[in-house]
């Protein structure tokens, strides 16, 4: 056993050393970009939604570029440490990542001092809105219902879930709540870990309504145990044609949502940085990509570098007024 | 149905599938017995593989070697008294004495028969009652969640063979670190100093890694090498499995039952079924006293209660998407990039995909069974292997292992961190378990407790109105006056003894 334990160990330690030896490498400007194989960092776990998109996107982008694109889940910190990790990385394009919604969010709890101008954007692949799910056993049919309900009762009698304290789904429901001219915590937030259990929580009728998107509330929906009113989008999800949007519901024009786009450090080549987004793009347009994100329900929304950047400005912009409403923000 | 199942047979029986379910079997055991390497990680390393494979064979990877990796923890555990999982740490220190009485082949055997009786009830109980199952699931709000993770805590004084005043102080230092992080229910950081790394806070897994392999392995630089135990060959594995079976029927079913129950529910999983369990077994056995001494009642009980709850714990996954732990999660994740859905109509459209699940881990308990058995022989030269090559290769797959979960080198520093905890609290005689029980739960007592509060506007009535919670009220509080109850008893029938025997 312990022979056997030696061999593999020795196996794995010396595959982690090539790996951070990777790291060190100065980029070999005279080839064609890439010539090498390049990082792809994923700021979460495996196994989650962001670390299967990462991966179908890695994949593809193989495929089209020719090098090994290694997905690295750099977890911890509640994803602080893996967007650093890409933030900080060598701007020589063999260190890419995929960010989150958090990256505009953080910085506004005085978590990080990461904000979205801390990258080079270049892709955006994916947005999900927030949709308002309600218990099966509810009163409540249609949303124009449940706002009218909720307009009429006291602060903090209807209690609502999705998220942490303070996370997407949380502030989706606040900016919501500004929008019908109500105080941002009419409805009491109640925090839970991630959306799955409180869709379970909704079920077992703790809470009124969650705020989580559609997709993750898909199985308890088709279970028959809840069902979804309305998404705070601009417009239907494909997937789901039979929920209205706010605004044509209850003619509240708000929406919002957690998205997932390919950036690189600050300071990327721009010759580096076109190549990619043009990659990208291919990615974006191809059938696996597709096939694979509404096999799982994910939203797909196009964004090339410049419109990246622009919507991560006005994404964060709307995150900082929901977040001093909520009395979230430290800035 | 039988056409169902035929179907699902078929499904599985290609080439593909059965060398990927070998593989991943073999794969599972390999990395659940090393030291310092987790079930939950070996699930998560095998997602970029799944990426090439078939939907069925991708699921039996994972079914595969979850279902190994789980009951592999226990042979560490057993062996070096370095539990694999936090599950087996309920146990590790009886499976351990086990050894040192040179009982190992039983202590061992008895792992991985159980456990596989165990993962086959909770298959049938997959099979036949998925839905009553996920009723039972959603039942569950955070009140209930609320008495069950107290009822998990009381067990570290009940497992515990030192005081349990000690017993409980390890416990509370748990809590403490599983206050630390951003991940409460408020979203305000508390105990992380400014580091970022701290923002995710502790997870059990390092801590349980620190605690057990590397203040072990502090222990050994310092002590002198214990008296080998006697040389002789490993005895049979299996001998004596069915005595013990007939013997402990009745500890084996509830085990079963118990872990079929938990594992249902999301977030609580084979940790607290374990921990449940082997208390029940100590606390309703005929022989109390011979627990912690090498006793393999509560092996019994604890190891056919965990590996039933991992079965049970598909069913809010498969039905709802809910994971039921961390493994299941990483599940789910996979059977969404398949086109396997979770859903009722997962049961409904796709059943023969369904049912293949089910004989898949069927087929992975049964094949457990010789496979672990040529794992115990492997692992059991160790106990022969001298000191001083087995303890730097422990250190080693702690550090590779903890870094591997997060590519993190904070992790490392973590596990070392917990390590000097853990040897200083042994040394004092605080029970390292009952401290990574207050870890995992710690998070759980929190939150349900919390929201539950917001929920109700700070009343705490419905903790005791709703159906369900009153009941676990009263089991809880029961057993927390229970032992009140019988010392006052005792004192006045003692107070009464001395006065008639004088009088």
């Amino acid at each position: 056993m312990s022979k056997k334990i030696t061999r593999r160990a020795f196996a794995a330690s010396s595959a982690a050393a090539a790996a951070v030896a990777g790291f060190g490498f100065k980029p070999a400007l005279a080839q064609a970009y890439p010539a090498r194989p390049v990082t792809v960092i994923v700021p979460w776990g495996a196994g989650g939604g962001t670390d299967a998109t990462a991966r179908i996107v890695a994949a593809l982008l193989e495929k089209d570029l020719g090098q090994p694109f290694n997905v690295v889940n750099r977890t911890g910190g509640s994803g602080v440490v893996g967007h650093s990790a890409i933030a900080t990385a060598q701007p020589d394009g063999y260190t890419i990542g995929m960010l989150t919604v958090e990256i505009s969010m953080m910085h506004w709890q005085g978590l990080t001092e990461l904000a979205p101008k801390s990258y080079t954007p270049l892709a955006l692949m994916n947005e999900d809105p927030p949709g308002i799910q309600v218990s099966s056993t509810s009163p409540y049919k249609t949303v124009k219902e449940l706002a009218d309900a909720i307009k009429a009762a006291p602060a903090g009698k209807f209690k609502a879930s999705g998220t942490g304290q303070g996370g997407i789904w949380h502030l989706a429901l606040v900016g919501w709540m500004q929008a019908m001219g109500l105080a941002p915590n009419h409805v009491a937030w109640v925090p839970s870990n991630g959306a799955a259990p409180a869709m379970q929580d909704l079920a077992a009728g703790g809470l009124d309504l969650t705020t989580c998107s559609v997709p993750e509330a898909r199985a308890i929906i088709e279970a028959g145990k809840a069902r979804s009113l309305a998404v705070m989008a601009t417009a239907r999800n494909p997937a789901f044609p039979d929920v209205p949007t706010l605004k044509e519901a209850i003619g509240i024009d708000y929406s919002t949502g957690a998205w997932r786009g390919i950036a690189g450090p600050k300071g990327l080549p721009a010759d580096v940085a076109t190549k990619l987004t043009a990659s990208l793009k291919k990615v974006y347009d191809s059938k696996e990509f597709k096939d694979f994100m509404s096999n799982r329900g994910f939203g797909t929304v196009w964004g090339d570098a410049a419109q990246f950047a622009a919507f991560m400005d006005k994404g964060d912009a709307q995150m900082g007024v929901a977040m001093k409403a909520a009395g979230l923000s430290k800035a | 149905m039988l056409n169902t199942l035929a179907q699902a047979f078929a499904l599985i029986t290609t080439w593909e599938v059965i060398v990927a379910m070998l593989a991943a079997s073999v794969y599972g055991l390999v990395i659940g017995s090393l030291p310092g390497l987790s079930a939950t990680m070996a699930t998560a390393l095998l997602v970029p593989v799944t990426f090439y494979l078939s939907p069925i064979a991708a699921v039996a990877t994972i079914v595969a070697a979850s279902t190994m990796a789980i009951f592999a923890g226990d042979i560490p555990g057993a062996l070096l008294r370095i539990p694999g999982t936090p599950a087996s740490a309920a146990y590790a220190d009886e499976a351990y004495a086990m050894t040192r009485k040179g009982e190992a082949e039983l202590a061992l055997g008895a792992g991985v028969w159980f456990s596989a009786v165990g993962g086959i009830a909770g298959t049938l109980s997959l099979m036949i009652l998925a839905p009553p199952l996920a009723e039972i699931a959603l039942s569950f709000s955070t009140f209930e969640y609320f008495w069950l993770a107290f009822l998990g805590l009381m067990c570290a004084t009940l497992v515990a063979r030192s005081s349990p005043v000690k017993a409980i102080a390890s416990m509370f230092i748990g809590l403490l670190v599983a206050c630390i992080g951003i991940e409460n229910p408020g979203g305000v950081p508390r105990f992380t100093f400014g580091m970022t790394n701290l923002f995710g806070g502790i997870e059990p897994i390092p801590a349980l890694v620190g605690v057990f392999a590397v203040a072990q392995v502090m222990r050994a630089m310092l002590t002198p090498e214990p008296p080998p135990i006697p040389r002789r060959k490993f005895g049979s594995i299996l001998a004596g499995q069915w005595k013990l079976t007939k013997k402990y029927n009745w500890q084996m079913t509830r085990g079963n039952i118990i872990g079929i129950i938990i594992g249902v529910l999301p977030g609580a999983g084979a940790d607290m079924a374990a921990w449940v369990s082997y208390a029940m077994s100590k606390r309703f056995s005929k022989e109390p006293e011979k627990f912690g001494t090498g006793h393999v009642e509560g092996l019994v009980e604890a190891g056919a209660s965990n590996n039933a709850s991992i079965a049970s714990g598909w069913v809010p996954s498969l039905l709802f998407g809910i994971p039921g732990d961390t493994i299941a999660a990483i599940a789910i994740g996979v059977l969404y990039m398949k086109g396997l859905n979770p859903g009722p109509t997962l049961f409904t459209e796709k059943a023969s995909s369904m049912y293949a699940i089910y004989l898949m881990f069927i087929i992975a308990n049964i094949i457990m069974i010789p496979l672990g058995i040529v794992m115990i022989r492997l692992a059991s030269y160790v106990l022969r292997a001298p000191r001083s090559t087995v303890m730097p290769v422990i250190m080693l797959c702690c550090a590779v292992g903890s870094f591997a979960i997060g590519n993190n080198i904070f992790g490392v520093v973590i596990v070392a961190t917990f390590g000097v905890i853990g040897y200083v609290m042994e040394e004092n005689g605080y029970p390292v378990a009952a401290m990574v029980l207050g870890i995992v739960m710690g998070t759980m007592i929190e939150q349900s407790f919390v929201t539950s509060l917001i929920k109700s506007d700070g009343s705490v009535f419905p903790f005791f109105e709703r159906p369900i919670a009153a009941i676990l009220a009263a089991l809880a509080i029961g057993a927390l006056i229970w032992p009140v109850l019988v010392w006052v008893w005792r004192r006045l029938k003692r107070a009464h003894a001395p006065a008639t025997s004088a009088g």
